[in-house]
């Protein structure tokens, strides 16, 4: 591989080098989704039987009040299982070569607030299609938070680290809300009437899960109501913290890049296959971490490999890792990964820093091909 | 069902389970204790696996207590996930036993296809103890008499090869239910299969055909052809006597000819289990055609979506390149082609993303 000095570039890779980097992915690609099978069907069946019986066993000890902090850990683990390694990635459709209606993305809904149905149009199409376009993926700051530089800047901002922890706490309605585009219709963009089609899936999830929760389960316990009540209200909002803090470390941390329609070329068309990989790798982040961490994470601590591969099945995600880390060394590509309290940090100081005017430029640490080029951090 | 069970059922039906156990459902948690406990879904043991002839087995299938039984005639949808590839495979086959009550066990008689990954599974390496995984019974080649003729006055049931397991249902729920034919009210059961080897359930008809009962049997077998003489000489009035006819396309072909638009004849006849294979990767031929919005194209090689789209529909679709699932579609039928992997795929009912799958010849699509 050789680069011209006078080739136009993008993110540091001449058109040819951004090809051949796309076709080693898509071998890989190839090599997995071929390799499917068994081992991954019982994986999930396995990951599914902990998450049921984790449930049942939550609920079940609260009848038990002094094993209320293990009821509300066994639920708060549930939760997680359910809607990060199961809820995720069985509505990415990851599971849909296995044929079983119950783990189809089309028929699957998740332990949250949100009506999967809306989730599947706004994270697997609208974010995952146009991951960190600038105007395009709604998931960049989320029509709340200013997480990039080129978010123009302006006082409401000043609050970014208060509404980041509002987010956080209430994470599960952030993303229930996150398709009526409320903003949108604040800056009268976008009506009430716009959003219509929505309400009524938004209703009934938000009763079911609500009647469950905070009235059905308590009131099943008798005069231990309040304390069933409080459980599996600390139960969501731990589901609601963990889950914030591994999806915000898998794209906001420092180093990762965002886009503008302009230089992708997504409205004319011309962004390729191996743009589209790269910008992919570039607007995402990896978390380090264990294997009951990966699990928990719902393999999300593999974001990168979740971005380039959204519908490959997530457990397979650390073993891809390996070779997609090694491809982005020889292209010279930065791999942006880093252990959870690192990358805590650096998203808490983006959100910190982006309150205020200003901030770092977008571009991530590209340089092209450099074999002897370091990993960025 | 005693009282308990149906209690529990009741309970488990219940607006209130539905409730605490969404958005997964009941049955979700049910099947963590036994899979055969179920309160909306329909699953079964295989009991007994019966070889018949070569190639041909009736497993004896227990289901679940939400099975609602069946009509003599009628079809059901089993699922079985096949050990070699970890995936889901749903055939339709009809059941072979007499009309069942709720609950109660019943039996399929499945030939092995060559190419039928589910059927060679079932006959050739399915063991008592397999969970399947049904729907209710369903279709409407029932036994029940045209609007004229409100009593069994005389039945005639026409079948070739594998289409004799639902007139089999039939004639097993007569005679199990006291039908003799001793008021006059004759049964003639008409039956080609390929050789004397190929005859299921030889010995039963053989018993029925010696037996008093007003049942006539005629089993042909090789070369003889159904022929609307024979038929005449058997049935004289045939066009005017309640007819089920379950075969073959020829057999088909030839008894509709004969019976004319005889309003008396039912039939069923079930699709070929698998499409004409695509012919290498760089063909581009036949017709696709969309099944709900009764619109045919033919072929240009474009993804199923731009060819949809061309032709006037509105499918749903997001990324247009494979990643979020959004355009999946149900092809019933036709070779198809994964631009991403390259794969070919022939499997009926099978869902596929149409932004990223093109036709290699003939595809129906609902869409």
């Amino acid at each position: 591989m050789s680069t011209t000095t006078d080739e136009k570039t993008y993110h540091g890779l001449t058109h040819d080098q951004i090809e051949s980097f796309g076709a080693e992915l898509d071998a890989i690609r190839q090599r997995v989704i071929a390799d499917l099978g068994q081992a991954d069907r019982d994986y999930l069946l396995n990951i599914l039987k902990w998450q049921r019986g984790l449930e049942i066993t939550g609920r079940a000890l609260f009848y038990l009040p002094p094993a209320w902090p293990i009821a509300v850990g066994a639920l708060s683990v549930s939760k997680i299982l359910d809607n990060m390694e199961i809820g995720h990635n069985v509505m990415h459709g990851q599971y849909d070569w296995m044929g079983d209606p119950d783990l189809n993305s089309r028929m699957f809904d998740w332990d949250t607030v949100c009506p999967g149905e809306q989730w599947k149009y706004s994270h697997n199409y609208i974010h995952h299609t146009y991951t960190n376009i600038l105007g395009k993926d709604r998931d960049i700051g989320y029509g709340i938070l200013r997480m990039d530089p080129d978010q123009k800047w302006n006082p409401y901002y000043l609050g970014n680290p208060v509404y980041a922890f509002l987010l956080m706490v209430f994470f599960e309605w952030g993303v229930a809300l996150h398709d009526l585009e409320v903003e949108e219709i604040v800056a009268g963009r976008r009506t009430w009437k716009d959003t219509k089609h929505l309400h009524r899936g938004l209703i009934r999830k938000i009763r079911g899960q609500v009647l469950k929760d905070y009235l059905l389960f308590p009131a099943l316990t008798g005069p231990l109501f309040p304390l069933t009540f409080l459980g599996n209200a600390t139960a969501n909002l731990v589901r609601n913290i963990w889950a914030f803090n591994i999806i915000f470390c898998g794209h906001f941390p420092a180093g990762v890049a965002s886009f503008s329609e302009e230089e992708t070329g997504i409205n004319e068309g011309t962004e390729t296959q191996g743009m589209w990989y790269l910008r992919q790798l570039l607007g995402s982040a990896n978390i380090a971490g264990g294997k009951l961490f990966h699990v928990m994470s719902g393999n999300l601590s593999h974001q990168i490999e979740h971005h380039l591969f959204p519908d490959i099945p997530a457990r397979r995600y650390p073993e891809i890792a390996e070779e997609v880390r090694e491809i982005c060394e020889r292209y010279g590509l930065p791999y942006n990964t880093g252990p959870l309290h690192k990358q805590l940090f650096s998203v808490a100081k983006k959100i910190c820093r982006l309150a205020l005017p200003g901030g770092q430029p977008k571009e991530a640490d590209v340089t092209g091909v450099a074999p002897a080029h370091p990993l960025a951090a | 069902m005693s009282i308990v069970a149906d209690a529990t059922g009741r309970v488990l039906r219940s607006r209130l389970a539905a409730a605490l156990t969404a958005p997964h459902g009941v049955d979700r948690y049910l099947e963590l204790i036994d899979p055969m406990l179920a309160a909306h879904e329909v699953r079964a043991r295989v009991v007994e696996i019966t070889p018949e002839t070569p190639g041909v087995a009736t497993l004896t299938l227990q289901p679940t207590s939400t099975w609602r039984g069946h009509q003599a005639g009628q079809h059901v949808l089993v699922g079985a996930d096949l050990p070699a590839s970890a995936k889901r495979t749903t055939r339709a086959f009809s059941i072979s036993s007499a009309a069942s009550a709720p609950g109660e066990r019943f039996t399929l008689t499945i030939r092995a296809h060559e190419e039928g990954q589910l059927s060679k599974f079932l006959v050739h390496e399915a063991r008592p103890g397999q969970l399947l995984h049904l729907s209710q019974a369903q279709g409407d080649f029932v036994l029940t008499e045209s609007p004229a003729t409100p009593t069994n006055h005389r039945l005639l049931l026409i079948t070739g090869g594998s289409g004799i397991t639902p007139a089999m249902s039939m004639l097993r729920t007569l005679l199990r239910d006291g039908y003799d034919g001793h008021v006059g009210r004759k049964v003639t059961f008409l039956h080609f299969a390929r050789s004397a080897e190929d005859q299921i359930f030889a010995d039963e008809l053989a018993a029925i055909a010696d037996a008093d009962n007003g049942v006539d049997v005629h089993l042909h077998h090789g070369d003889s052809l159904f022929s609307e003489f024979l038929l005449r000489r058997l049935v004289p009035d045939f066009r005017t006597t309640d007819t089920w006819l379950c075969g073959p396309p020829g057999l088909v072909e030839l008894v509709t000819d004969a019976f004319g638009d005889s309003p008396r004849l039912r039939m069923e006849f079930f699709k070929p289990a698998t499409a004409r294979v695509g012919r290498g990767s760089d063909a581009v031929e036949g017709e696709v055609s969309f099944a709900r919005s009764g619109v045919t194209t033919t072929n240009n090689g474009a993804s199923l979506l731009e060819q949809a789209e061309a032709a006037g529909l509105k499918p749903d679709f997001g990324c247009r390149m494979g990643i979020c699932f959004s355009c999946t579609a149900r092809k019933t039928s036709g070779t198809v082609r994964n631009v991403l992997t390259g794969e070919e795929s022939a499997a009926p009912d099978e869902d596929i993303r149409i932004c990223v799958t093109t036709p290699a010849g003939d595809c129906h699509i609902d869409l």
